[in-house]
């Protein structure tokens, strides 16, 4: 009722408080006239009629309002008898429509459902205001013109339709959690919003084992974020940081939703790796972590999502398992394969990897590569760090 | 309701090389297709089969030429014009329009009737 009638307050307060008066209204309207058959949807329409007679006097509210839909996305029908489920919930799966591009999906829920402004999403991509603005609008413009209906996908389409949000959710996460550009590694604001997404999306969906899976993965992750950077700015890889400063709290609340989200088998793309992420945060070193299992846990993910940059990160795992000679095959496998071509994460690690072989000149090379494509200043700095001591240890031998 | 141009791209060497049955099995599904449409809750408005592209002809400034006016990979081979509701019931029907060597396109009709 509330995000209902947020939808025609365009505030949280304001909507509260036009919650109160819809339940005073009804002690008047029921004792007179009998409880009506469908007393919520009563409710929240008196909500919402109380909601849009108040913003018809307050249009400075429209300034600031988080919630606020606006009118050309959605039809706007005051008197829509649908009122369950969220609106929030319509919102989020009409933003992340696959009809819209990834780049418009990301824009959009940004911007709709989190209320962030274009000059704020644009700030968090490093576009100009205007790109943003005008990927917004066609966005917008798309929907109306398609006819891309506001509504939550129905059981056959779900599936696929919840991928795509939860794909978002999770790309706002990783953005967050290391910055594509910028100073800084972590992007608390986005970090914290795509967490707020995440908890939102198993409130309204509890029984989706990917929602929880994608909650978990972002908490367990997440809990490692006051141990990514050292007291001089210095960023530090899973091996250098200081478990003990994990946020446990976070830990145990991902490992007990990890739990829920494999049971019964089939797990999905998000629960495995939320799976893989619990491995680590309950080992109590990098040494001593399953990497056997972590590995296992990669193989099952890349069956499920046979991505590069899975099978990327699979090649650590291989590392710790089989070695670097045997990692070092697979990730020139695929860079072979060309599917990875200015992805930075490849040279950096193919340089790690000659590195362990003491191929220092080679190592240098692939580093050199990797900082090119490099944009944190923090990842730049590591890279160049790496480089630096490959150099000297080349040249000592020759 | 809305309607939707769907927009047939085909590879043209995969029906020159195929088969009298596949053509035939082809033209079966077109068939079965505009049935399964109002099932769907749309209405199929019109649909054709076009010529290959060896025998379109294109005009631009007054300028007549032979060909399609784009030479692409896959071609516009075909059409169906539809009602649906929605995009999302748009799409659920065209994912059922046959185009085993190539793809659709689902476009809107601009609407100017200023109804």
């Amino acid at each position: 009722m509330l995000a209902a009638t947020a939808r025609v307050a365009g505030d949280i307060d304001l909507a509260e408080e036009c919650v109160q008066d819809a339940y005073v209204s009804a002690l008047d309207a029921w004792t007179r006239d009998g409880i009506p058959s469908n007393p919520a949807a009563w409710l929240t329409t008196a909500a919402r009629h109380r909601a849009v007679d108040i913003h018809r006097r307050h249009q400075t509210l429209r300034g600031k309002l988080p919630l606020l839909v606006e009118p050309d996305v959605v039809p706007a029908d005051v008197e829509d008898a649908e009122l369950i489920p969220d609106d929030r919930l319509r919102l989020v799966f009409t933003c992340c429509h696959p009809a819209l591009g990834r780049e418009a999906q990301v824009a959009l829920t940004l911007r709709l459902v989190c209320g962030l402004t274009t000059a704020e999403i644009a700030q968090v991509f490093l576009v100009p205001e205007p790109t943003m603005a005008a990927r917004v609008t066609r966005a917008k413009k798309k929907i109306a013109l398609a006819h891309i209906p506001y509504r939550v996908p129905d059981s056959a389409e779900l599936p696929d339709r919840l991928d795509a949000v939860l794909t978002v959710v999770h790309l706002l996460y990783t953005t967050g959690h290391t910055a594509p550009a910028g100073e800084q590694l972590v992007r608390a604001d986005l970090v914290d919003r795509s967490l707020g997404l995440a908890r939102m999306l198993l409130v309204l969906m509890p029984d989706e084992r990917e929602v929880r899976g994608l909650l978990a993965l972002i908490l367990l992750t997440d809990a490692r974020r006051s141990t990514r950077v050292d007291a001089t700015g210095r960023m530090l890889l899973l091996e250098e940081q200081d478990r003990a400063r994990w946020d446990r709290a976070q830990i145990d609340e991902g490992l007990a939703l990890v739990v829920n989200a494999l049971r019964g088998g089939g797990a999905g793309r998000f629960g495995v790796q939320a799976a893989i992420a619990a491995v680590h945060a309950e080992a109590p070193s990098y040494a001593e972590t399953d990497w056997r299992q972590v590995l296992e846990l990669y193989d099952e993910l890349l069956a499920r999502w046979p991505s590069p940059v899975v099978a990327l990160n699979r090649c650590v795992a291989v590392l710790m398992v089989d070695g670097a000679q045997a990692a070092l095959q697979e990730v020139d496998a695929l860079d072979a394969s060309g599917r990875m071509a200015g992805y930075r994460y490849l040279p950096a690690t193919r340089a790690d990897l000659l590195r362990r072989l003491d191929r220092f000149s080679e190592a240098a090379q692939a580093y050199r590569s990797a900082i090119a494509l490099a944009d944190n200043e923090l990842e730049r700095a590591f890279l160049t760090g790496r480089l630096n001591e490959v150099v000297e240890l080349a040249s000592a031998r020759s | 309701m809305a309607q939707y141009l769907i927009l047939i791209y085909e590879s043209e060497e995969g029906y020159a090389n195929a088969s009298p049955d596949d053509l035939g099995a082809t033209m079966q599904a077109h068939t079965r297709f505009a049935e399964q449409i109002p099932a769907l809750g749309g209405t199929m408005l019109g649909g054709n089969a076009l010529q290959p592209t060896t025998t379109a002809t294109s005009i631009r400034d007054d300028i007549v030429t032979d060909g399609p006016f784009v030479e692409t990979k896959e071609a516009l081979g075909g059409y169906y014009l539809i009602e649906a509701a929605d995009l999302d019931q748009a799409l659920a029907i065209s994912k059922l329009c046959p185009a085993p060597f190539g793809g659709v396109e689902v476009r809107p009709i601009w609407d100017l009737s200023g109804g």
